[in-house]
């Protein structure tokens, strides 16, 4: 780990030495991913449960920074399975992006590596490990097989394109079944009508600058949906947006899902929001997971003292309360964690257990699993 | 485009006598900002921000000010400061003194008084002066404090605010979002204000660190006896901190009157849509939602009669010509719309 001199900055030297070691590493993971013609066994796998769309198996994902090793997403497992939506929240930078961009393998390279776990994604008649699939077969998948509706309307729509070229080149990319350019026109007008814009045939030839956020965010969400897509990724879809034009993008994503059966995820800080969408909630801190289990669970019977604060310390409209609570303190620095229980410091709830290693995974019912050391009397073994 | 009736500007309004339980008094303001076109800039139309706000504040409450972003809550903020420059129409009086009245010499010793903690607190920081300097500027700059009680005076704020000692020589950088929030509240009470605009002081923090920042704001309020006008979008946030609430729509307040009412009792119908479109953490919660049709207009072509009548459920005849008043419902209940009249 590194040193820090007393004032808590790194000196130049220790600083290089992180990096050179960085780079031996990064260099050895970017050299396997950069092979060509890799065989299909290599990153060929079965599902642990068919039903699955998505599983994540102990995923770890580090970023090697020159200040010291950020472990972003430090073993999470959980599965999505297919046509629901799974809500992922946390506080940001507790790893919630970073799970979904290992998913597409669209992490910041070289200083954002998998260095260990599965991502095991189903296609149906096969199933394929993501983090070892090389960049050609990825390039099939991304936006084809899973595809991302991004935080930003304003941001992810490039601003010199027309709407039209925009989602038509998505569909042209991922063009199986040959259409020509006739037939993706009027695919994408369809598309454009599905996500409710009235004037489909006029948007087609705007451009971005002259719709506003609840419409542009319309048009992300038909570019992610363009190739019926079997994993959706929604990464804060709706924070950017205000609350009467959020309430028609939820509608829309809902019944989307239903008409073409794919599983969601998503992700927010908005626990009113997850309430509403998700089917199955995962709440991360600090790189892991500390509770999962179907909505019902969570917000009926949450169990891990991070959760039960999150949910006191948002006012809610129609319950008076003098004073909110307040988690106290902040999270630890993620490239210093500590090696016992991440929450410790800030948790009002502690047990003697809590100095110990970091909790394993409690199972409270079938479908609710607690990492805390309060719930280790039922566990079972 | 540009016939007279762009340019016309009413100005029409019956002036308020100052009433002394209210710390501010604001009525009818307007604030229009031009648009310029052709080849010498002439002026060809106005963007209508701020279109007849009228509200008094009473001392030491809160006022919540929530609507869709784009309805002017920011400028109705800044314009009632002066910060915006010159008012379009209306009147506002802090402490029964017209703002807009006073000479520049005048309106700097006023500006202790009315302060500003602004929405994003990684801009609104600057990153070249150390923390204790951004606190004390002003404070030096207004000689509220005598030199050698000054370096005491910061730390006593820092320490109300819940910022260390030694953060005093450090910068903006080294700290995370919801202690430079903290700095920003620091920086606008150094002055001693009454009066403070907080400008979605929270949509920028995580859930947690929001709560703690509301809790300060409300403990500094009790402490201080200071008076808030808080612009939120985030309703669960205005219902909890708020006495009174306002709510815009394209400019004007549709409706405004003590929280309990409006929360209980919402009679506008953009309040209504508004109010059921509010996500609640229940998963068994069902409310019956009312959808909002397409996107706020332009404030720059309002619509004529009721500005919110190309979305409203209730849409009447009446409502695409004529423009509604403000009026009372119940005691302390004003609300803008046609289906109250009697």
């Amino acid at each position: 780990m590194a040193k820090k001199n007393s004032d808590g900055y790194l000196s130049a030297r220790e600083s290089r030495r992180i990096s050179r070691e960085n780079r031996k590493i990064t260099n050895e993971y970017e050299k396997k991913r950069k092979r060509k013609d890799v065989p299909e066994e290599e990153y060929l796998t079965t599902m642990h449960d068919p039903n699955n769309a998505v599983e994540f198996d102990n995923l770890h994902t580090y970023f090697f920074t020159d200040a010291g090793t950020v472990k972003a997403v430090d073993g999470v497992t959980y599965e999505v399975p297919i046509g629901k939506t799974v809500g992922v929240v946390g506080e940001s930078g507790c790893g919630k992006s970073v799970t979904s961009l290992s998913l597409m393998q669209l992490l910041q390279r070289p200083q954002g590596q998998v260095t260990d776990g599965e991502i095991r994604l189903n296609l149906g008649d096969k199933a394929y490990d993501v983090t070892k699939a090389p960049d050609e077969v990825l390039q099939k998948i991304r936006g084809n097989v899973v595809s991302m509706i991004f935080q930003e309307p304003m941001t992810a729509l490039n601003p010199v394109f027309r709407i039209g070229e925009q989602i038509e080149e998505v569909i042209s990319l991922h063009n199986e079944s040959g259409m020509n350019e006739a037939q993706m026109k009027a695919r994408t007008i369809e598309l454009l009508e599905m996500v409710g814009i009235a004037n489909s045939e006029g948007v087609y030839k705007m451009f971005p600058h002259e719709l506003s956020g609840g419409m542009r965010q319309r048009v992300v969400i038909a570019m992610a949906l363009a190739c019926n897509p079997r994993v959706i990724i929604a990464d804060e879809p709706t924070t950017a947006l205000d609350v009467t034009i959020q309430a028609q993008i939820l509608d829309l994503l809902r019944n989307l899902k239903d008409k073409i059966n794919s599983s969601i995820m998503f992700i927010t800080h908005d626990l009113g929001v997850i309430a509403e969408m998700a089917d199955y909630v995962v709440v991360m801190y600090a790189g892991r997971i500390v509770e999962k289990g179907t909505s019902d669970d969570i917000f009926h019977h949450p169990a891990h003292p991070y959760t039960i604060g999150l949910m006191a310390s948002k006012p809610v409209v129609g319950k008076k309360v003098d004073k909110l609570y307040s988690i106290p303190g902040k999270v630890p620095n993620p490239i210093n964690m500590p090696n016992y229980c991440y929450f410790k410091d800030r948790c009002e709830m502690c047990v003697e257990g809590c100095d110990g290693a970091y909790p394993c995974e409690v199972k409270l019912s079938d479908t609710h699993f607690v990492s805390c050391y309060r719930y280790y009397d039922k566990k079972e073994d | 485009m540009s016939d007279n009736n762009n340019l016309l500007i009413e100005n029409k309004f019956e002036p308020v006598t100052y009433d002394p339980q209210y710390i501010l008094m604001v009525n009818s303001l307007k604030k229009y900002f031009p648009i310029k076109g052709g080849m010498i800039s002439k002026t060809v139309g106005y963007v209508k921000a701020v279109d007849g706000v009228t509200f008094n504040l009473k001392r030491g409450t809160t006022m919540g000010l929530v609507g869709e972003s784009g309805c002017g809550k920011t400028t109705a903020g800044r314009t009632i400061l002066r910060l915006s420059g010159e008012k379009t129409g209306g009147q506002v009086l802090f402490n029964g003194q017209e703002v807009y009245d006073l000479s520049s010499k005048e309106m700097r010793a006023l500006r202790p008084k009315m302060q500003i903690i602004f929405q994003d607190p990684f801009s609104s920081l600057s990153p070249r002066l150390p923390v204790g300097e951004i606190i004390g500027e002003a404070v030096r700059e207004h000689n509220l404090v005598p030199k050698e009680e000054f370096d005491d005076y910061i730390d006593s704020i820092m320490d109300d605010c819940g910022l260390q000692p030694f953060h005093k020589d450090r910068y903006p950088h080294e700290f995370s979002g919801g202690q430079r929030q903290r700095i920003c509240i620091a920086r606008a009470l150094a002055l001693n204000p009454e009066f403070v605009v907080c400008d979605e002081p929270v949509s920028a923090l995580d859930v947690s660190i929001q709560a703690q920042i509301i809790n300060l704001l409300e403990e500094l309020q009790q402490k201080h006896n200071l008076t808030f006008l808080f612009i939120s979008h985030d309703l669960s946030v205005v219902e909890h901190i708020s006495d009174t609430v306002g709510v815009m729509y394209l400019g004007s307040l549709v409706e405004y009157g003590k929280t309990e009412d409006i929360f209980r009792n919402p009679l506008h119908p953009y309040t209504k849509a508004l109010f059921s479109a509010i996500p609640v953490p229940d998963p068994d919660f069902k409310m019956k939602r009312i959808v909002l049709e397409g996107s706020i207009p332009s404030p720059a072509n309002p619509p004529k009669g009721c500005k919110f009548h190309t979305r409203c459920a209730n849409c009447m005849a009446r409502c695409k010509e004529e423009t509604p008043v403000q009026r009372e419902i119940e005691p302390g209940h004003y609300v803008v719309c046609h289906l109250y009249d009697k």
